[in-house]
């Protein structure tokens, strides 16, 4: 909670006078009853005509000033709990673009999302129902009872009685509930869950007769969820009629007394009226106050998750200048025994990995599904810090450099083709948001994207829609190429990008990069052998470990997992290789 | 409202009324109920009003009418407490059962639904009818029809208890209340241009976030940290101006309301004030009064937001009502199918999913029992259709399949379907344990056979690996795309049905590990009529049958060599996947 009080720091007038007004409201409020009294007792007690007229003329004037002062605490408390959310919005935004991705990988970006939509927005609720009414309930509460005490010592008693008791019934009530609520909301997910999977896997379910053990299960969920909502109900059924009648019960023992006490003079008609009037308003605030209770609960719990984001600081450091020396080497990138495990992950996922490459060389890596090859790639840009080992990108280890001298050197084309909302030309200068029209269409060819553009009506200036959605996933992927390589960027890695392609486009975009980035290195990640064959150095990663490093031809001579890879997508050069090798 | 969504509406309702039949009783009783205890509610106060009367100054008090009146009044809230607190467990009892009896309907009736409807309409609609809808037809209408009688009861006895104590103020309070009503409606149509606004901007910015945030692994690779926060921080802002005037707008309309209130109140205090003397009013009566001015907006309220949540509630009875509607599959034959030997006859079939786009047609083709039959062909030509077919997933509208020489749509569905093993590209993990998902064939299988199974499927290293092994729990995303592919495989494998549907069935697997498999598959359909759709033509070279499809007919069929000899489509596509080798 304190953690997102500072952005409330900004708001300090409004937070005070917002509650303020709310509270010369209820006061204007609490008076109307003792003029009602004095209308009584005086005005047609005297049949003053004259009397009744000013005291109705009071009654508008303080109706005025309770709507005056209701609508500047409203005021205040809007402009203080959207400040304030959109300070924190902004905040947890920026907050957010810090974490690295080991922070980023347990909390999912789904969970973020709906940390810094749904979550903030119920902060903002809670605190703007919180400044308007948190005070207000129990001010009336006990101001009925003050204003009891200043017309009756006697009859007050009543309400010091009858209020801690409304309280713990109305209280218990709710704590007893809201615990079961949550259960109940838990059973409704898993019957949701199980109407879902009935559906997803109609054909599963159908091919292997399962229907009848699904609908069990169905059945058993739903029973179990109406069963607990009727324990529940039972329990909630009774807040109305206990608080009416405990209510009523005060009001009876209050009439009661109140005719005592008129009959031996201390008391007036018009007052009796009037502590009927309080003890009414009581019950009405209490069950409010409840209801508003659960309400502030919640954006409590809301607002210790937003700051449970707040608290979690990057695992990672960059330094603010990139060191400096001016050792000249021809390395590009080396791995020293690399290991590297995912948090709380138990096996490594890759372990002991060991390369060096000469700039400008292309490096082929490929494995199977899981051998750890877009790790490996996401080392070298250090969205992860290894837990062994060291990395050096120009003979340089890759913590010596700043964020920014990093994110110029490297140039990445993510497996899942990604574009953004915006125009193509918005979207191929996020690596150079300098870059002209010129660089832009050369980038374009290289990554053999100059059809896409040039088919599309305003070319450069086509909208694209969110997450691409009005391309193909081809025209998506060649476009992420062209993106990465807008910057002209150093270091190039390209993870698995080129799936969507077909095997023509593939061999040009190979043939066009090796030209156009003569001094960048590059590193292509891929489950085909072709897309690979002709690299200058191959890297075969089998469960985490480096199987093999070589040429095509090495490889292909002393490296099984190549072999087997291999002539998995080649059957034909297998059984050509087997008749040479007989032949010789 | 149009008369044409009027008497739909009223279709609607009488459906529903059937439908909670069971319980009218209970209906009935409880809005008996409610009026008797808004009757009680709004009495009690005029027995206060009675009783401070008897308190009128020092010495004149009488006390023995004072508490025969309170006596009476212990009495009703006795009653009406105990009354309300049976009228509210009915009321739990009615609304949580009818949703139980109607999401068990719904289910079984989905469980018979054909998969034509199923696949029209996309889960999440299905699922929110089933759910959601169900919630807030039970709320809406039992509660809504116990709130619309007492909120009429309530006006009626108000205005008769208020007509009783005095006209005048009587006909203040009626002619002034909708004062409040066009006060609350002038706020409200003033913040909906406020609250659009908002939800506009709001959509806005929620887009960007998913985009951004999403999407954070390119954000940071590109380092747009900085332009992100930019263009959030200008969103931002235009959302806050909207919010804080949306926000501000909206919290006037109680105020508001209360602001009238309280002029009413004032004016009944005068006019009670001057009718006193007269003797047209007593103080208590006054007091009631004033209690009944402070309380007779709130039926009104209450009434107009019963009657959009009876629409409401309508509506989603409408949409769950098409579930419960929607026909059913062609009811079951009793015949089994027994013994299968896995000769399968296909004569003459024609079918499509869409009356007006013929898909297949004049289909013949006849499988001799072990045979293993081959399916290629571009995307859409049918393949995954004629599984539909052998399944049953879809029954034929044309021509007849036959297994053993019996037509298949003369024997249970369930006897067909254990014949077959299917394992398809869409991979479908139930919320269970490993173990769960892989025994869904053969519910009683050892502990050996599993570990047999999943050693031949290849799926034991990874299972081995997983926390808690066989009895990991697992949910929807918990495995890899081709790990969740090998489990699908792994429930074949100990299932051993006499026949197999492979469809695309290592699609997510990278080519070595799919080799292995290929072999235990192999294994597999020694001796098992198969039929196998694969993209990747080398898996297929070994059937003894392919057939090549195109826009629903089957083009080429023979063997491997056969077909390239043939040297006709298949030979162009067999080749396509190998064009840059030659390079």
């Amino acid at each position: 909670m304190r953690t997102l009080g500072v952005y409330l720091s900004g708001y300090k007038k409004e937070s005070f006078l917002a509650p303020f007004f709310k509270l010369l409201e209820v006061i204007f409020d609490l008076i109307v009853p003792l003029i009602v009294a004095r209308i009584i007792d005086i005005g047609i007690a005297n049949n003053d005509r004259i009397f009744i007229l000013q005291q109705f003329l009071i009654l508008l004037l303080m109706a005025a000033i309770g709507l005056t002062c209701s609508f500047t605490a409203q005021f205040y408390a809007a402009r203080a709990s959207v400040g304030f959310a959109t300070k924190v919005r902004q905040a947890l935004f920026d907050h957010i673009g810090t974490l690295s991705f080991t922070e980023l990988d347990t909390l999912g970006t789904d969970t973020l999302i709906t940390r810094i939509t749904d979550d903030v927005n119920q902060v903002q609720n809670g605190l703007n129902l919180g400044l308007r009414l948190l005070l207000r309930s129990p001010f009336i509460v006990i101001g009925a009872m003050v204003m009891a005490f200043m017309i009756n010592v006697r009859c007050a008693f009543i309400f010091v009685v009858a209020i801690p008791v409304l309280f713990v019934v109305v209280f218990s009530i709710m704590l007893i509930s809201i615990p079961l609520l949550k259960k109940v909301q838990s059973k409704l997910d898993h019957l949701t869950g199980l109407t879902r999977e009935n559906l997803t896997g109609v054909r599963v379910i159908r091919a292997f007769c399962q229907e009848e053990a699904s609908l069990n299960n169905f059945d058993q969920a739903n029973h179990a969820l109406t069963k607990l909502n009727e324990f529940v109900g039972r329990i909630s059924a009774l807040l109305n009629p206990l608080t009416y009648l405990l209510i009523n019960m005060a009001t009876v023992i209050l009439i009661y007394k109140a005719g005592i006490e008129v009959n031996v003079g201390n008391l007036k008609q018009g007052e009796v009226v009037a502590l009927y009037n309080y003890m009414a308003q009581i019950v009405v605030e209490l069950i409010k106050l409840a209801s508003l209770i659960i309400t502030l609960n919640k954006s409590v719990a809301c607002a210790d998750r937003v700051a449970g984001i707040f608290h979690i600081s990057s695992s990672m450091s960059y330094p603010e200048e990139t060191v400096k020396d001016f050792k000249q080497t021809d390395t590009a990138v080396s791995f020293d025994h690399v290991s590297f495990a995912y948090k709380g992950a138990g096996e490594e996922s890759l372990s002991d990995i060991t390369f060096s490459v000469k700039k400008g060389q292309t490096v082929g890596i490929i494995g199977s599904t899981g051998s750890g090859k877009s790790t490996l790639v996401n080392l070298i840009s250090r969205f992860y810090d290894t837990t062994k080992g060291t990395i050096q990108l120009d003979g340089k280890s890759i913590k010596d450099y700043s964020r920014k001298d990093l994110c110029a050197k490297l140039g990445i084309v993510p497996q899942s083709a990604v574009l953004f909302n915006g125009t193509i030309r918005d979207n191929l200068r996020w690596g150079k948001d300098t870059a002209t029209d010129k660089e832009l269409w050369e980038a374009l060819d290289v990554a053999q994207a100059t059809d896409v553009v040039k088919a599309k009506k305003r070319q450069l200036d086509f909208k694209i829609a969110q997450s691409g959605r009005n391309l193909s996933g081809g025209q998506k992927q060649r476009l992420t190429i062209a993106r990465a390589l807008v910057k002209c960027p150093e270091i190039l890695i390209l993870d698995d990008s080129a799936s969507a392609l077909d095997f023509a486009t593939d061999a040009a975009l190979r043939k066009a990069l090796h030209t156009y980035c003569k001094d960048t290195t590059t590193f292509l990640v891929s489950q085909r052998s072709a897309s690979i064959r002709q690299a200058d150095l191959i890297l075969v990663l089998d469960d985490g470990k480096l199987a093999g490093i070589g040429t095509h031809d090495e490889l292909l001579n002393h490296c099984n997992t190549y072999q087997e890879i291999y002539y998995s997508q080649f059957p034909e050069e297998q059984k050509q290789n087997k008749k040479e090798a007989a032949a010789v | 409202m149009t008369d044409n969504k009027k008497s739909k509406n009223m279709t609607t309702l009488f459906k529903v009324l059937r439908f909670i039949g069971r319980y009218r009783f209970l209906l009935i009783l409880s809005i008996l109920l409610a009026c008797t205890t808004v009757v009680i509610q709004l009495y009690v106060p005029i027995l206060f009003g009675n009783a401070i009367d008897q308190v009128v100054a020092a010495h004149q008090v009488h006390f023995h009418k004072m508490l025969y009146f309170l006596g009476r009044v212990t009495t009703l809230i006795v009653l009406s407490s105990i009354l309300t607190w049976i009228m509210n467990m009915i009321n739990n009892r009615m609304t949580y059962h009818t949703v139980k009896d109607i999401r068990s309907k719904a289910i079984q009736k989905i469980s018979h639904l054909p998969l034509s409807y199923l696949d029209a309409h996309s889960t999440g609609d299905i699922v929110s009818r089933v759910i959601a809808d169900t919630d807030i037809l039970s709320d809406g209408l039992l509660l809504g029809f116990t709130q619309l009688f007492s909120g009429i009861v309530t006006i009626i006895v108000t205005l008769a208890f208020m007509l009783s104590k005095n006209i005048w103020i009587t006909l203040l309070v009626v002619v002034l209340t909708p004062l409040s009503f066009f006060v609350a409606k002038f706020v409200s149509s003033h913040s909906y241009e406020m609250f659009h606004k908002q939800s506009d901007t709001r959509g806005k910015q929620t887009a960007l976030i998913e985009e951004m945030i999403g999407n954070q692994r390119i954000v940071h690779a590109f380092g747009y940290e900085s332009t992100a926060s930019e263009r959030f921080a200008q969103i931002n802002e235009d959302l806050k101006e909207y919010s804080q005037k949306a926000v501000f707008y909206s919290s006037l309309t109680n105020p508001s309301t209360r602001f009238v209130n309280n002029i009413i109140y004032a004016g009944v205090a005068l006019l009670g004030a001057i009718l006193v003397p007269y003797n047209m009013l007593t103080i208590g009566g006054l007091s009631v009064m004033l209690a009944y001015a402070n309380q007779y907006m709130k039926p009104f309220n209450d009434i107009s937001s019963v009657v959009t949540e009876l629409q409401n509630a309508l509506a989603c009875a409408s949409r769950i009502f098409e579930i419960l509607e929607a026909e059913t599959e062609s009811k079951e034959p009793e015949k089994e199918l027994t013994d299968i030997t896995g000769k399968v006859e296909i004569h003459d079939v024609a079918f499509s999913y869409d009356p007006s786009k013929e898909l297949i047609r004049d289909f013949n083709l006849s499988v001799k029992p072990g045979m293993r039959v081959a399916i290629v062909g571009p995307t859409g030509c049918g393949k995954t259709t004629l599984i539909n077919l052998l399944m049953r997933f879809y029954d034929v509208q044309n021509g007849a399949i036959s297994i053993d020489d019996t037509d298949i749509s003369k024997v249970t569905r369930h006897s067909l379907r254990h014949g077959f093993g299917m394992v398809l590209q869409d991979t479908w993990i139930k919320a269970g344990t490993v173990r769960e998902n892989i025994c869904i064939g053969k519910p009683d299988a050892s502990e050996d056979e599993i570990i047999e199974a999943a050693k031949r499927s290849h799926s034991l290293s990874f299972i081995r690996r997983l926390p808690d092994g066989l009895d990991t729990m697992l949910h929807e995303d918990s495995l890899s795309q081709g790990q969740r592919q090998l489990l699908c495989i792994t429930r074949v494998m100990l299932a051993l049905p006499p026949m197999l549907i492979l469809d695309e069935a290592t699609s997510s697997i990278d080519t070595r590990t799919e080799l292995k498999i290929q072999e235990a598959f192999d294994r597999l359909m020694q001796g098992r009529t198969s039929f196998i759709v694969a993209h990747r033509l080398s898996t297929i070279q070994n059937a003894d049958l392919i057939l090549v499809m195109k826009e629903g007919k089957i083009i080429e069929q023979g063997t491997h060599t056969s077909l390239i000899e043939n040297d006709g489509f298949y030979k162009t596509l067999y080749q396509s996947q190998f064009a840059n080798v030659t390079e």
